[in-house]
């Protein structure tokens, strides 16, 4: 029976052509048309109790906007959105969806469960379309300041949260653009630009100042801004790039993702020499990893025009911490897969790469994370032919900034304690949230913490006396430079 | 967007003294450390050391030679225009305390950041004696500015033109043979830092470099800059950019900023052709 079938799967999202796209950094995903939407959303069951809304991190009200979706009624279906993410547009492309919402979708038991981020997706780009979502209620002011410093997810959704209820909100952000890990980290063909843009504008115009190129903990220090601001929230990411560790690493042509992906999206070096910033193209790219920064640096790698570009991972697919779309996607553009393979060195040629030595290895015994421990296979090495090698192994704390910041308590690997239920660190007034506390994770988690964080500093202002007379601080000459100078922009 | 507030031709044809406008940076740099500058909205972000650093004014210099594309490019900016981006402080500032007598070497116009570097050393109370080297007099900058915060200048020059003929190492030699040193800093080109580097070794005298990989965004996220130091991979934008010479892998430095020899000159030869030059 064909209609029940229907009812079993999603409707298809329309892509791009496999081999078209592998050559062009246009994003992979067309989106659905009105009427796929309207279709697919007919398929949710509106559960009295829904599970799907548990799982997501933002508690989005998903099946009313699916309803809304339902029934035609876009703006609708997008105000509902908007009520509780900030960026559904992106969310909408980059959320491990299989993982969270559609995970407890009730029809995933029987067949495919309700492709929620594509509808989402929907949502926010046909809002955005036809402009109707910029417009946000914002709450009388209050008089308070609040500090965020990072520009990313997570510093977005407290930005906006706060501004909403009418606090002044000024964001540090150390690079020239802002948007974090939404800007210099995934790539255009997942999540155009204009659309990190966009968000970041509605943000401008709600009132929000985005002071770029102000690295706390050197411009400025966050004991300045405590004396200034009546709270602050940190969400500076986790930042520094990890390495293997092995020999080779140094070679011209061996890249953290960190460093490829940031001259790829931020620097627009896929444009060289209309800009500026040189990349490597590579002929043969093997990227080291299985997460989704990996697979995201291997697709980049591609569309730079490599003839081979491939994942070395040392686990089996199954443990690949990837998005399965993405892997799914990465593997029709032609992306070659190691699994259970592991560098051991990298042998080099006239200053470059030459090859990749590695070695086959084995799944073990459970290691602390759950997943089986791969060990190597005795007498496994080969080499693998590269000229380019991406590492893409994970990150580690910055300690720029909690180097720099008085009392701030930090755990054994420096990143930020802060509570998971409000993000108050060991400081009064000082938030924190997203990969500075935890550690690489998601978007949409970071997005998370920076919510909570955001109901904790309003109940935190409110609570703080209001008939207390603030004193200028002679001492904050500095941050009043730094606003000043966001004025007369 | 950062004003520049005067620009000035120092050493004919292609170096070049910015002052500008940076009322934060200005207050919080310190010697040693540098900013990163994006031209426009199609640059790339390059580091520059910083030459000068007056709060009062509230002002930084920059001393940059037009060898590629980018330093070119900015050769063309006037007193009056704005750079787009300008990010810092960056770095950690080198360390400054009261050690004794202080030798300074400088290679090239690498001798422009020794000047508040100077300055700090003898405001604490060193002995401050700056060795500064170039190809030929006409090659030489800043010689005034060092006399001002040098207790004494030894100029050498290839061609013997101006001071000792020779090189900076051989006047090294020499003032560590008759005077000895406490501690010596190089700033400059890398392969002079490394002869700076293997001279001191023989006097075992601390030797501190100022470290100019190629780097991206200054803020340790990419990893880009990192350099092997003491068998250590260390991030010269938040690590350094000063390290001890003596424990710096001088062959991956030099290697690694080979990097993007072909891009630069294609990017450099396309920019000219655009300016018909």
């Amino acid at each position: 029976m064909p209609g029940r079938n229907a009812m079993h799967s999603k409707i298809p999202i329309p892509e791009q052509d496999p081999v078209k796209r592998r050559s062009n950094f246009d994003e992979v995903t067309i989106g659905y048309t009105p009427e796929m939407a309207v279709k697919e959303a007919g398929r949710c069951l509106q559960c009295r109790i829904p599970s799907c809304v548990a799982g997501c991190p933002v508690h989005v009200p998903i099946p009313q906007f699916i309803k809304a979706i339902k029934e035609g009624d876009f703006k609708k279906a997008i105000d509902a959105i908007k009520e509780a993410n900030f960026l559904p547009a992106v969310c909408g492309r980059v959320c491990p969806q299989e993982d969270q919402c559609e995970n407890n979708c009730a029809l995933g038991k029987k067949g495919e469960p309700v492709a929620i981020g594509r509808l989402e997706r929907f949502a926010a780009d046909h809002g955005m379309k036809s402009g109707h979502t910029d417009i946000q209620r914002l709450a009388e002011p209050t008089g308070k300041k609040v500090a965020i410093i990072g520009s990313g997810p997570a510093g977005l959704t407290c930005a906006f949260d706060l501004v909403r209820l009418g606090h002044r909100i000024t964001i540090f952000e150390a690079l020239h653009e802002a948007g974090g890990v939404l800007f210099y980290g995934i790539p255009e063909f997942r999540l155009p630009k204009k659309i990190v843009l966009h968000e970041i504008n509605t943000l401008r115009e709600m009132g929000v100042e985005i002071v770029n190129n102000a690295v706390v903990g050197r411009l400025i220090a966050v004991d300045e801004i405590m004396n200034e601001f009546d709270a602050c929230f940190i969400g500076t990411g986790a930042g520094l790039p990890k390495f293997i560790g092995i020999e080779g690493e140094n070679l011209n042509g061996v890249y953290s993702a960190n460093e490829f992906l940031t001259r790829a999206n931020l620097m627009r070096a896929y444009a060289f020499p209309e800009y500026d910033t040189p990349i490597k193209k590579g002929q043969r790219v093997a990227v080291v990893g299985g997460g989704n920064v990996a697979v995201d640096a291997v697709r980049t790698a591609l569309r730079l025009g490599a003839k081979e570009a491939m994942i070395i991972y040392r686990r089996s697919e199954a443990e690949m911490p990837a998005r399965n779309e993405e892997i799914h996607h990465a593997k029709k553009e032609g992306v070659r897969f190691e699994f259970l393979t592991n560098p051991i060195r990298i042998i080099g040629k006239d200053g470059g790469v030459k090859a990749v030595e590695c070695v086959r290895m084995e799944l073990g015994e459970p290691d602390p994370s759950g997943r089986r421990r791969p060990v190597p296979k005795k007498d496994s090495a080969f080499q693998i032919p590269a000229d380019i090698v991406i590492v893409a192994i994970g990150t580690r704390a910055n300690p720029l900034l909690p180097q720099s910041t008085d009392k701030l308590g930090l755990n054994k690997k420096g990143y930020i304690i802060a509570d998971k239920e409000t993000g108050q660190t060991s400081r009064e007034g000082l938030y924190a949230g997203g990969d500075i506390v935890t550690g690489a994770a998601t978007v949409i988690s970071a997005m998370g913490a920076g919510r909570k964080a955001a109901r904790a500093i309003n109940e935190y202002l409110k609570s703080k006396s209001s008939d207390k007379i603030v004193m200028p601080n002679p001492e904050s000459v500095i941050l009043n430079q730094v606003l000043n100078q966001v004025q007369d922009l | 967007m950062a004003k520049i507030l005067e620009k000035r031709l120092i050493r004919s044809p292609d170096v070049f003294y910015y002052k500008i406008d940076a009322p934060l940076i200005s207050k919080k740099a310190g010697p040693g450390q540098f900013v990163i500058i994006r031209l426009h909205e199609k640059g790339e972000r390059i580091p520059l050391s910083l030459a000068d650093i007056n709060p009062e004014e509230e002002t930084i210099s920059l001393i940059v030679m037009a060898v590629g594309k980018t330093t070119s490019e900015m050769s063309t900016y006037k007193a009056g225009d704005e750079i787009l981006d300008l990010c810092g402080p960056l770095g950690q500032p080198t360390h400054i305390e009261e050690v004794g007598r202080v030798i300074l070497i400088g290679g090239g116009f690498g001798v422009a950041p020794l000047y508040p570097i100077a300055r700090a050393f003898r405001s604490v109370g060193n002995g401050v004696i700056t060795i500064m080297g170039a190809r030929s007099k006409d090659l030489l900058i800043y010689e005034a500015e060092m006399h001002y915060v040098s207790d004494k200048v030894i100029i050498t020059t290839d061609d013997g033109s101006r001071g000792t003929k020779g090189v900076v190492t051989t006047a090294l030699k020499q003032e560590l043979e008759q005077n000895g040193a406490d501690l010596v800093m190089a700033v400059g080109p890398a392969v002079m830092m490394r002869s700076v580097c293997e001279t001191t070794r023989l006097f075992t005298v601390k030797t501190v470099v100022s470290l100019n990989p190629v780097m991206v965004d200054g803020t340790g996220m990419c990893g880009g800059c990192r350099v092997l130091v003491a068998g250590q991979s260390r991030f010269a934008c938040t690590d350094g950019p000063d390290f001890d010479g003596h424990q710096v892998d001088w062959d991956i430095l030099m290697n690694r900023q080979k990097s993007y020899l072909d891009e630069e000159k294609e990017s450099f030869d396309a920019w000219k052709k655009r300016h018909a030059l």
